[in-house]
């Protein structure tokens, strides 16, 4: 319920993306459908006697017809609210008493919820989400004040903050027709209109088990998570065809954008270089893979070039880096970032941003460079083993956003496969001005002394 | 539903924490883990922040921050590609008690992974062009947060609460303080702090106790003996009962409030805990969640939580909500403490937190990662090392009368210190000022204070 709007991150950071971190191997992962359609993955972890319990569904706030903003997240607060068969509050009650953490996210693409209990308490959170996936019930009573929650819960997360500000005019200046261009949380003025009509409108279209993917981490076996998978989301009739995930495409952008904002309340300006860039679901080749590298390699760390070239040789940064968003359906974005120190120009920093930028696409990542990436990228799937929470976001992420298991534990190969030519072609294909939007975060007079003056 | 046998989740690692020696003195525990091929290892040394000189905030909080950049003979580049090359992590952070190491590590690279951590820990370089860099790049925190309104009510909350104790002193510093600390004052630090007599040490995962011992001694090798630590008073916090405002250009109010709250090692303090995660602790059914946002929808969070530091206690908690909002939240809050103060939980409700609390306590365990953490803080804690396995029967334990008792001393008459940053209504009798080096600061202050 604390509902995270993790592709949406809005202070502009680098979005929660579990599967770009870390994809990959690791345990024998078990798949099998339900007769209605529901898709289960099983990923074995014995070392102690608790599960993850999620269930993804396919749908997010990109799949949001126009003017209802928000609906896809509002849903998300409003599933805690009862069903039928169980009344406002009891779900979560129950998980407290079983000793058990629950919460939900909305993102982009996928909307999840999941609780972590005790092995033997497995049964009893299915039968709760089953139940919850098609019985949902609402009153004006609960949605009106669930309302008013999220209009707070936007306050917290954007209006405090002008850097999300920011953030939320860049990515509407990057995706001109796409939906990913509207916050996750939605506009304020259209979350105001939202009612429950909207919000049951939106779950009968989305919310059925052929739409869903139901991910089991933990100390359990693939046939244990068959027969309980049948005994609760296997009585649940599919209701509908949502029909393919086709949103309006990105036009061909052929212009640089530029977006600033400046408000008395910023103290610490920065700059940020957006570019659209294709995501592992609409990549051709090795792209995706490349981009990954690529990110590491510009911006990854201390030993990254765009840190060493601002922060450390040029010194006019007090920070830098970068990072891809590929696990989306549609195109996704790789971001450049950089804090100038005090009394530094943002032109200053953009202008060694570019420079470091026409460098990598001329002559490519040295063999060292690209071995580093590599050994990071993969190391980061063995030491995702090492969470069963991780690899259940790992696996669902991946399979919400249009991948498969295969795709995920082939993952390491890929990455080592990637050639330094490939890094350069696709930093030349993605890095170009014309595909990219540049951000200014800058401090300005308060208002009262532009007056005075 | 019934606890017992969620009771016995935790105790499967339990069993196995082990005490590995090392030949000078310190000792590490240690889970052996063989599963997964991952190595991870926590190591705190006593004294964060709350050592830092009067006149110099965040010397220990930039000590830390250097560690990993350049040790021994190896500068900070050469340093940082050594770990890169080897996929090993290691970081550091500091809290007002305590600097902490964090290291996760493939098991095949163990050597030159603890090979890299003893240097960091024994003979940083404090570079000059290091310290610079490092500099900028936490003034440039400080300044993102100068106006960010949380982070501006907790940084006032301590200010008011602890005058002239080192707690009420920024432990990241300000960016005047930073500028103003010598490579000197940076060694003193760790000379200080960084000792063998010091030292807490957790590791977990593919590593056997033997392995560990011969690396242990490696790592305390070049470390001294003994720390020298400034005596840091205990005290109670002060100013319980004051509303401070502090006016910033925002919608929404960000509210942190709190008095004092039991020590770690007090008799009482799993009576106190049961009785605040009743009323704000961290499930969807506490009695601030119910009241605050699910019956009323006035804010996103709402909360409450036990906050031992090594010389205070604390009970914190926050609330964001509309300006116009401010009172009628703060008011609800406070009546809720009242009532818990007075009534204490009901027999549901304790049962309910009971159960929680037993159940989920496996939960802190799922990861190296996770159990290292919790093998420092056991330490550091000094609850002992059987401290795991006992832990869900003194939950079990506590009865309605301990958690009155707990509750009736730990909210009393339930006077708060309240900080609001915003533009609250509803807050009668507060002091008033404007945010610090905010633009705003030179207008002078609004009057928002009416009951």
């Amino acid at each position: 319920m604390a509902a995270a709007t993790p592709a949406g991150s809005p202070a502009g950071l680098k979005p929660l993306s579990p599967a770009d971190a870390a994809r990959g191997a690791g345990p024998d992962v078990a798949s099998f459908t339900l007769a209605n359609g529901l898709q289960v993955v099983v990923i074995p972890d014995r070392r102690a006697p608790v599960v993850t319990h999620m269930i993804w569904y396919k749908v997010g706030s990109a799949d949001e017809a126009r003017g209802v903003s928000g609906i896809a997240h509002f849903l998300e607060h409003l599933m805690f609210k009862g069903t039928e068969k169980h009344p406002a509050g009891e779900f979560s009650h129950v998980v407290a008493e079983l000793g058990g953490q629950e919460n939900a996210f909305t993102s982009y693409d996928y909307t999840s919820y999941f609780q972590r209990v005790a092995r033997e308490h497995l049964k009893t959170v299915m039968a709760f989400e089953a139940d919850r996936m098609t019985g949902l019930q609402l009153t004006d009573e609960v949605v009106n004040p669930e309302r008013d929650v999220i209009l707070e819960e936007r306050r917290s997360r954007v209006d405090g903050d002008p850097g999300s500000q920011l953030g939320e005019a860049v990515a509407a200046a990057l995706f001109v027709n796409h939906p990913y261009g509207t916050p996750i949380i939605g506009w304020e003025h259209e979350i105001e209109k939202l009612d429950r009509h909207d919000a049951i409108a939106f779950y009968e279209r989305f919310y059925t088990p052929n739409n869903a993917i139901l991910v089991v981490a933990g100390d359990v076996d693939a046939e244990e998570v068959r027969a309980l998978a049948e005994e609760t989301y296997g009585k649940v009739e599919r209701r509908v065809d949502p029909g393919p995930r086709a949103r309006p495409r990105e036009p061909e952008p052929r212009a640089a954008r530029r977006v600033s904002l400046a408000d008395p309340r910023v103290t610490q300006p920065s700059l940020q270089r957006n570019y659209l860039a294709p995501s592992y679901e609409t990549a051709t080749g090795d792209e995706a893979y490349a981009l990954d590298l690529l990110s590491q390699i510009m911006g990854g760390g201390q030993t990254s070039r765009i840190y060493r070239a601002l922060v450390v040789e040029k010194g006019v940064a007090a920070n830098a880096g970068a990072w891809y968003y590929g696990d989306a359906l549609d195109d996704g974005r790789m971001v450049i970032y950089a804090i100038p120190r005090a009394g530094a120009a943002l032109a200053d920093l953009e202008a060694a941003i570019d420079e470091e930028i026409a460098r990598i696409a001329t002559e490519g990542p040295t063999t060292a460079e690209l071995e580093r990436a590599k050994t990071r990228l993969i190391a980061d799937t063995i030491y995702a083993q090492d969470s069963q929470a991780t690899l259940a976001r790992i696996y669902g992420a991946s399979l919400a956003t249009g991948g498969t298991i295969e795709e995920v534990q082939a993952w390491p190969a890929r990455i080592r496969a990637v050639t330094a030519e490939a890094v350069r072609d696709v930093a030349r294909a993605v890095l170009d001005p014309r595909r990219s939007v540049t951000g200014e975060l800058l401090s300005a007079p308060a208002p009262e002394r532009l007056a005075a003056e | 539903m019934s606890p017992v046998s969620t009771a016995a989740a935790p105790q499967a690692h339990v069993t196995r924490i082990q005490r590995v020696a090392a030949t000078r003195g310190a000792e590490a525990w240690l889970v052996e883990e063989n599963t997964v091929p991952v190595v991870a290892v926590e190591v705190a040394f006593r004294g964060g922040s709350a050592q830092d000189p009067a006149e110099l905030p965040g010397v220990v909080g930039l000590m830390a921050a250097l560690l990993d950049e350049g040790a021994g003979d190896l500068r900070a580049e050469t340093f940082q590609e050594t770990l890169e090359e080897k996929a090993i992590e290691l970081s550091f952070s500091s809290n007002r008690d305590a600097v902490t190491a964090s290291l996760r590590t493939l098991p095949e690279n163990l050597d030159e992974a603890f090979g890299l951590l003893a240097l960091a820990l024994s003979r940083p370089r404090f570079d000059e062009d290091a310290v610079e860099r490092m500099r900028r790049q936490l003034a440039a925190q400080l300044r993102r947060d100068a106006l960010d309104p949380e982070d501006l009510a907790g940084r006032t909350f301590f200010a008011e609460a602890f005058p002239g104790h080192p707690y009420g002193r920024p432990p990241r510093g300000t960016v005047e303080s930073l500028a103003a600390i010598s490579r000197e004052d940076l060694f003193g630090a760790h000379r200080r702090l960084f000792t063998r007599d010091n030292i807490v040490i957790g590791a977990v995962g593919a590593i056997s106790p033997e392995r560990l011992s011969g690396l242990l001694d490696r790592l305390l090798a070049d470390l001294p003996e003994t720390a020298s630590l400034v005596p840091v008073p205990t005290v109670a916090p002060s100013a319980i009962g004051r509303t401070e405002i502090v006016t910033l250009d925002v919608p929404q109010t960000s509210i942190v409030f709190g008095r004092a709250g039991p020590l770690r090692t007090d008799d009482d303090f799993i009576p106190a805990y049961v009785a605040n995660h009743i009323l704000g602790g961290g499930s969807f059914s506490s009695r601030l969640f119910t009241e605050v946002r699910e019956k009323r929808g006035l804010a996103y969070s709402v909360y409450s939580y036990l906050s031992p530091y090594d010389h205070s206690g604390l009970i914190l908690g926050g609330v964001a909500t509309r300006n116009d909002r401010a009172g009628q939240s703060i008011d609800l809050i406070r009546a809720e403490i009242l009532r818990m103060a007075t009534e204490g939980p009901t027999p549901k409700e304790l049962d309910g937190a009971r159960k929680y609390l037993i159940g989920s306590y496996a939960l802190r365990f799922d990861t190296s990662t996770k159990i290292a953490n919790q093998l420092v803080h056991l330490q550091l804690d000094d609850l002992g090392i059987d401290y795991v396995a006992r832990r869900n029967g003194l939950v079990a334990a506590v009865t309605e009368d301990d958690v009155r008792a707990a509750a009736r001393k730990l909210f009393g008459a339930g006077e708060l210190l309240v900080v609001a940053v915003g533009q609250p209504v509803g807050l009668p009798g507060a002091r008033v000022r404007p945010a610090p080096g905010s633009a705003e600061s030179h207008a002078p202050a609004v009057e928002t204070a009416r009951g």
